[in-house]
């Protein structure tokens, strides 16, 4: 219509031109916009697809001189080059279930708080100092971990739980002497601070998502705050509640910096909570740089495949749970 | 009525909510403790010359100049090189193909990869980068902390282009703006302050990151700005001096602790204002 009306009124023919060259530079310009930005987002899958392909082909010297045994071998010994992975995941899983212990009803507590008891000024700041626990970087954990909580625990924690429960007949082994400070227990404790923002936050959202009239009305026929909690809010969040514990599990099990100092470094599994034992990362990151021969890199790089396959399915599950809450949310 | 009903769901009540101030003053306190641990010694330490000399050799003392600048130089990198990559997918996401299969697969993977462990990243690039190159970088250290941007900008990039009301963008394609400078022109100055926040937020992630330099930029007590060498970097000199027996060498690492907290604490709070703001505008 334009394109009729402006040669009506007899615009000369170089205008014209010079128009459709405009409209063919911005048609390219569009063109060329939209495959970028298309191109950026597959970069996205191509980090991924190198991570993956990366790790298992630095891992492969590894995998077929041990094989399976691999996953179930205790022993890790540079000098003869026999690697075994089931140390490192051991203390792994282990930390990050003592981290989750504490922080999953602990961090509930406080979503509890922060969205039905807390007057409303205190709220934002007190979920802004939340998040900012979430923002210090984890090293400074570590640091802090290893001069001031590693022998606070040694002196005053670790002593009194090997006395106390020296007499019950599990924990007696879970918690047998010498209290060194550092090792699997305080690891798992310092897990158990950096994760609970995380879990905080995600519940705390969640929480916030219950609609008004469900809690109103159980209110309404005279429940108690915890009943409302209870039967109300935690059935309506199911989903997203253990979608961010599994967030949070995700960033446990991965966790490096903090775990690295406070661990101890020592390749073999013990009974007791309180010796040292080492993780999956806090093992490379410890060795990486040290370890001398292919197959020594080659075995750090297997353990670093390990960690991402668990991380990932857990991540993975966990975002699911978050979609699937959206979904109802939203419908 | 049943009044010992009624007292033992009061009861049960009382005690849970107990529980639950117990729980935050639980929380919180551990922040007081460690930001107070965290001033104590990292002031005790502070003086100019942390910032004017190089790191010293064991039993000495010494600044961290040279890994100020290392960190600074590969944050600066990382981000000029995974912030317009991060910003152009997150377009596509919001933009472009809002619905289809690829956004909804890249949004996926994407959440994944922001919490996924960074000592992975590290032994990532390592094996692309370190091994091929045969030596150690500071290029190789960026590159990995980069691989930590892309999914922070990819995330904040696609929320804030969500929030764009979509009134704004018929507006523009109705005075003729053909789609790509309605989303340079139009949606990326709506969505400004929420673009510049995941940029800060991404920044003050990869600030504190230790994992993925361990073994790709590794360290260098010298001052050396050289890219394809070993550069130092802040994170690095701490976990390194920290594990030191030496008492000089354990200072810095305290005093480099608290200019990394401070750093990060600045970032994240400028962000908060930047996004507060554009809630109230």
């Amino acid at each position: 219509m334009v394109d009729v009306a402006l040669q009506g009124t007899g615009i000369s023919t170089a205008a014209q031109v010079d128009r459709a060259k405009v409209l063919q530079r911005l048609r390219l310009s569009d063109v060329a916009f939209r495959h970028l930005t298309r191109a950026a987002a597959a970069t996205v899958l191509v980090i991924l697809g190198g991570i993956i392909i990366s790790l298992v082909w630095g891992s492969l010297p590894a995998l077929r001189a041990f094989g399976f045994s691999f996953l179930y071998e205790e022993v890790w010994n540079p000098v003869t080059e026999k690697f075994g992975a089931i140390a490192p995941i051991y203390g792994t899983i282990v930390t990050s279930l003592i981290a989750m212990l504490i922080a999953v009803p602990v961090g509930l507590f406080i979503a509890l708080f922060l969205t039905e008891l807390c007057p409303m000024w205190l709220r934002r700041p007190i979920g802004i100092a939340i998040e900012l626990l979430a923002g210090i970087p984890s090293i400074i954990y570590g640091i802090w971990g290893l001069f001031v909580f590693a022998p606070f625990l040694q002196q005053h924690v670790q002593p009194f739980l090997i006395t106390v429960f020296g007499e019950i007949p599990i924990l007696s082994t879970l918690f047998a002497g010498p209290p060194y400070g550092i090792g699997v227990f305080t690891a798992g404790l310092i897990l158990a601070i950096m994760v609970l923002p995380f879990i905080t936050s995600i519940s705390r959202d969640v929480f916030d998502a219950v609609p008004p009239v469900l809690k109103e009305a159980a209110y309404g026929l005279g429940c108690t705050t915890w009943e409302v909690a209870r039967y109300v809010v935690l059935p309506y969040t199911r989903v997203g509640v253990i979608g961010g514990v599994m967030l949070g599990l995700g960033r446990a099990l991965g966790e490096t910096m903090a775990v690295t100092f406070v661990i101890g470094n020592a390749h073999r599994i013990s009974s007791s909570l309180l010796a040292p034992g080492t993780t999956i990362s806090a093992t490379i990151a410890n060795e990486f740089t040290e370890a001398v021969g292919d197959l020594y890199t080659s075995a750090l790089i297997a353990l670093g495949l390990i960690l991402f396959i668990i991380t990932f399915i857990v991540l993975a599950i966990a975002r699911l749970m978050l979609l699937r809450l959206n979904a109802r949310i939203g419908g | 009525m049943d009044t010992a009903l009624y007292s033992k769901r009061r009861r049960r009540n009382v005690i849970t909510m107990a529980l639950a101030y117990g729980a935050t003053g639980f929380g919180l306190s551990w922040l007081v403790l460690i930001l107070a641990v965290l001033l104590w010694e990292g002031f005790s330490g502070l003086s100019l010359s942390v910032f004017t000399e190089m790191t010293p050799p064991p039993g000495s003392a010494g600044g961290l100049l040279n890994p100020i600048v290392g960190s600074l130089v590969m944050t600066i990198i990382a981000v000029l090189i995974g912030t317009p990559l991060g910003i152009l997918a997150g377009t596509y996401m919001a933009e472009y193909g809002r619905y289809d299969k690829l956004t909804m697969v890249v949004r996926f993977i994407n959440d994944i990869l922001l919490s996924a462990p960074s000592i992975v990243v590290g032994l990532f690039v390592y094996e692309v980068m370190v091994a091929q190159m045969g030596h150690f970088s500071g290029w190789a250290g960026a590159v990995s902390l980069a691989v930590i941007v892309v999914p922070v900008v990819v995330r904040t990039t696609e929320d804030m282009l969500t929030l764009v009301p979509d009134t704004l963008r018929e507006a523009a394609a109705s005075i003729g703006l053909p789609r790509s400078l309605m989303i340079q022109r139009v949606a990326y100055r709506a969505a400004r302050a929420g673009m510049i926040t995941g940029v800060l937020l991404a920044v003050a992630r990869i600030s504190g990151e230790t994992a993925p330099l361990l073994f790709t930029a590794l360290n260098n007590q010298f001052w050396s700005l050289n890219l394809n060498a070993p550069v130092s970097s802040l994170p690095v000199v701490i976990f390194q001096f920290a594990l030191s027996p030496y008492k000089d060498w354990q200072k810095l690492a305290w005093t480099g602790a608290l200019i990394i907290t401070m750093a990060v604490l600045a970032l994240s709070i400028v962000a908060r204002i930047l996004t507060a703001q554009r809630k109230t505008s």
